[in-house]
């Protein structure tokens, strides 16, 4: 009625809502102390790299304004990179260079920049524009995913990333994010990206939505979304379920990129997962949470990581 | 224990001791619920002229006692060259004036403050009283004096009894031979009542006059009164030998309690005593606040009431914020709306409280949005984020100041009280802001910025609202309340408003 859904009837489909996902998935599963690892995506980079997670390369980091001067040279033999704040929230100051003319640097949109729009990026980076709160900051500068031709088509450019949230070690639902011309190559839903749910089992597109919107095609390319069979599936999920016990999150975001010759990559962790998966998918999952519960109660869990993936990917079938 | 039950436990605290308080406030001390309610008090003034001839001059006067019913509160006694001091006297107390040699007509004044209310009546000595002594009847009206007292026994089963009826016998219209024989002429309703003392004293009864006046709802004037109280064993008991009703009036205010004169002037002479009790309309809240104030109730006592005015003031403001608060917890987690920074509507509706809605919400907008446009020029010089926010917060200073002299000239004086806006986190807002219209688009500072201004103004609506203003100040324990409803808003897992549109083409395929 007046296009709104009853509680009972969002009860019934298993829909996870945001008080439940901050008291109930965040509060009782993420302790605190645990933040500033995937917070701050300098940490999460070394803690990959402890446990041996595959992730796209550091380049360097930027921690002063002295060192902006140094980087024209230090970006020479770099045609391609991607600026982040390490402490970055919601996708914001993430800048994409994927190539060179002359002095100047491409954005993917195909749009060049000087080197002063890059100094600039770097010190409001640097001065905390981006992270939350507004505390300084450091830039990192790593290599750019090189993606999977498997995508080609299916997005305007950037790189699509597969978010894959997962609950207690079991990778519980997954999606894509497909970026748009209306979102300048970023890959996040509320800027304007395509959402297209992902089937946990296989990796074959479920459905898509736009703005909260299903669509059928991407905006841009026209490609049918309900094509999209994401490879190295399996790897995937088992790489996912790999990142929670390396962060120690209960309720764990993970967002895998494919590279073309390197497979599924660990992009950044987050801490606070949002809900727009579930739209992506058309389903709750609350469902499959309980699962997961009643599981891990009847002491049957299995305890690696790799072993819980493939019962997720059996048992969400 | 589990969160979950210890916040339950603390819950149910926090919302027992807030409406009890808030009860007891309410049917204890009589702070109305709802602002606005009248009550009556009293000024009871005795004046005391005299004439004096140079000679030591002493007045002494029995002062008023609290009822059940009634609470005195001293004003204070006035009289020019004489000195004023109370003096405690058995369970009464008596205000004495003094002066050395005054000339010349005098007027004495004492005043009080009487309030509805809990008063303190006098504790009467402890253990029974003394049996008085049997007072002496002249020869004629011995007789009348036994026949009487023996009808009264005859018809009576306690001393009580005894005394309704003696007063019924001596009050009546047609009187019996033998009260009449009582009585050589038409008796005074004080010689009645010294009658009746008497002979309870002579049936070994004790017994006092009790005088005072009785207090009018219209405050006309009333004269005083004779009552008197009669020991009944266990406790005194007030009759009234008019009507021989027992216990006292309501709004009975006594002075004095025994056989003496109620007031008494040595060394002058053309003495005269009068009272007057003026009746006055005050808010029942200042009447139950003075009330409470004078009987000492540490609820009150140890509250922002015991603070000086100015401060009080502060702290309506500052107990609004609370309210306010609720407003943000309830449209952010209940209903989703979003809005920049999570407290700043709160203060654009303090502001709203200080400017009235409409020229506080033009002032507010006038100002982000000129130090919106502003902000988008400084992006292009490179700054760094301290200096930009510092140069940004000049620039809203310079508006303020731009504003107030613009609008002075042109006759606008609202436009004065922009200085009420907090300019740090205007400042903010407009950074914030700036930043969201760059990254997000205009669309999320306008769905942002809508949602910070209907937050502010429903805080504002709720916060000026008569009976939510008055409730958190008169009522400062309902903050526990408040804290109670937050708490458990805090644990709330289920949906919020937005998300049953959010998540509704998800419960239609279903």
């Amino acid at each position: 009625m007046f296009g709104l859904a009853t509680p009972w009837q969002l009860s019934r489909a298993g829909i996870v809502g945001m008080n439940r996902r901050n008291v109930q998935l965040i509060a009782e599963n993420n302790p605190r102390h645990l933040y500033p690892l995937v917070d701050d995506k300098l940490r999460t980079k070394q803690l990959l790299e402890t446990h041996g997670l595959a992730a796209p390369q550091l380049i360097g980091v930027v921690k002063q304004t002295g060192q902006i001067k140094e980087l024209p040279g230090f970006l020479e033999p770099h045609r391609q990179f991607v600026i982040k704040p390490a402490r970055g929230s919601g996708g914001k100051g993430i800048l994409v260079v994927s190539g060179r003319e002359g002095d100047s640097y491409v954005k993917p949109s195909g749009s060049t920049i000087g080197f002063e729009a890059v100094a600039r990026h770097i010190n409001n980076t640097l001065s905390g524009l981006f992270s939350l709160g507004g505390k300084p900051d450091v830039a990192m500068i790593e290599s750019m995913v090189d993606f999977d031709r498997v995508f080609d088509g299916f997005t305007f450019e950037g790189v699509p990333d597969i978010r894959v949230i997962v609950y207690k070690g079991f990778p519980t639902m997954a999606m894509t994010r497909l970026s748009t011309s209306a979102s300048d190559g970023k890959a996040n839903l509320h800027q304007g990206a395509v959402g297209v749910g992902l089937d946990i089992a296989t990796g074959h597109a479920l459905r898509a939505v736009m703005n909260g919107v299903p669509v059928e095609t991407h905006p841009d390319t026209g490609a049918t979304l309900a094509d999209i069979q994401v490879p190295h599936w399996p790897d995937l999920v088992r790489l996912s379920a790999r990142c929670q016990v390396a962060s120690g999150l209960g309720y764990l975001g993970t967002d895998i990129v494919l590279d073309r010759n390197q497979g599924p990559q660990v992009l950044e962790l987050n801490a606070r997962p949002g809900l727009a998966i579930q739209v992506a998918n058309g389903a709750g999952m609350a469902g499959r949470i309980d699962r997961i519960e009643a599981l891990l109660a009847s002491g049957e869990a299995p305890e690696q990581p790799e072993d819980r993936a493939d019962w997720a990917m059996e048992a969400f079938a | 224990m589990s969160a979950k039950s210890q916040l339950r436990i603390i819950v149910t605290v926090l919302l027992i001791v807030g409406f009890g308080m808030t009860a007891f406030k309410h049917f204890g001390l009589g702070f109305p619920l709802t602002p606005g309610m009248k009550e009556t008090v009293w000024t009871a003034e005795a004046r005391i002229s005299f004439q004096a001839a140079g000679e030591p001059v002493k007045v002494s006067m029995s002062l008023p006692q609290g009822t059940d019913t009634l609470l005195v509160v001293d004003q204070g006694a006035a009289g020019r060259g004489f000195g004023f001091h109370i003096e405690k006297d058995g369970p009464g107390r008596t205000g004495v004036w003094q002066a050395r040699a005054p000339v010349g007509n005098h007027s004495l004044y004492y005043r009080a403050r009487i309030y509805r209310g809990n008063g303190t009546p006098p504790a009467h000595a402890p253990g029974d009283p003394e049996i008085p002594q049997a007072p002496i009847f002249t020869e004629d009206q011995a007789d009348a004096a036994d026949t009487i007292l023996a009808e009264a026994h005859t018809f009576s089963a306690d001393p009580e009894g005894m005394a309704i009826r003696l007063a019924q016998a001596l009050g009546s219209d047609a009187p019996s031979p033998a009260a009449t024989a009582l009585f050589p002429d038409e008796p005074t309703s004080r010689e009645e009542v010294a009658m009746i003392v008497r002979l309870l004293h002579a049936a070994g009864i004790p017994a006092h006059q009790l005088r005072g006046i009785a207090l009018d709802e219209d405050g006309s004037n009333s004269g005083l009164q004779t009552m008197f109280e009669v020991w009944t064993g266990e406790q005194w008991v007030a009759i009234n030998p008019a009507t021989a009703e027992v216990g006292l009036p309501e709004l009975f205010l006594p002075f004095q309690r025994g056989e003496e004169a109620i007031f008494e002037v040595e060394g002058a002479f053309g003495s005269k005593i009068q009272f007057s009790a003026i009746a006055d309309e005050i808010s029942s809240r200042r009447g139950a606040l003075a009330a409470s104030k004078a009987s000492g109730s540490l609820l009150v006592d140890f509250s922002i009431f015991s603070l000086p005015v100015e401060s009080q003031k502060t702290f309506a403001t500052l107990l609004l914020i609370p309210i306010g608060a609720l407003v943000v917890v309830v449209l952010r987690n209940l209903v989703g709306l979003q809005t920049s920074g999570t407290f700043m509507p709160i203060l654009i509706a303090l502001v709203f409280v200080q400017t009235e809605l409409i020229p506080g919400l033009t002032l507010f907008l006038v100002v982000v949005s000129i130090g919106l446009f502003i902000r988008g020029y400084l992006t292009s010089l490179n700054l760094l984020l301290v200096p930009r926010i510092a140069a940004v917060l000049i620039v809203v200073i310079s508006l303020y100041i731009f504003l107030s002299v613009v609008g002075f000239k042109l006759g606008f004086t609202t436009a004065l009280s922009v200085t009420f806006f907090p300019m740090i986190i205007i400042s903010w807002t407009i950074e914030r802001m700036s930043v969201l219209a760059e990254e997000e688009g205009m669309k999320d500072v306008l769905i942002q910025g809508g949602g910070s201004l209907l937050t502010a103004v429903l805080a504002y609506l709720v916060m000026t609202n008569r009976y939510v203003s008055y409730w958190a100040f008169e009522f400062p324990e309902l903050l526990l309340v408040v804290l109670a409803i937050i708490l458990v808003i805090g644990q709330y897992t289920g949906y919020r408003l937005s998300e049953l549109r959010r998540f509704e083409p998800l419960a239609r395929d279903k």
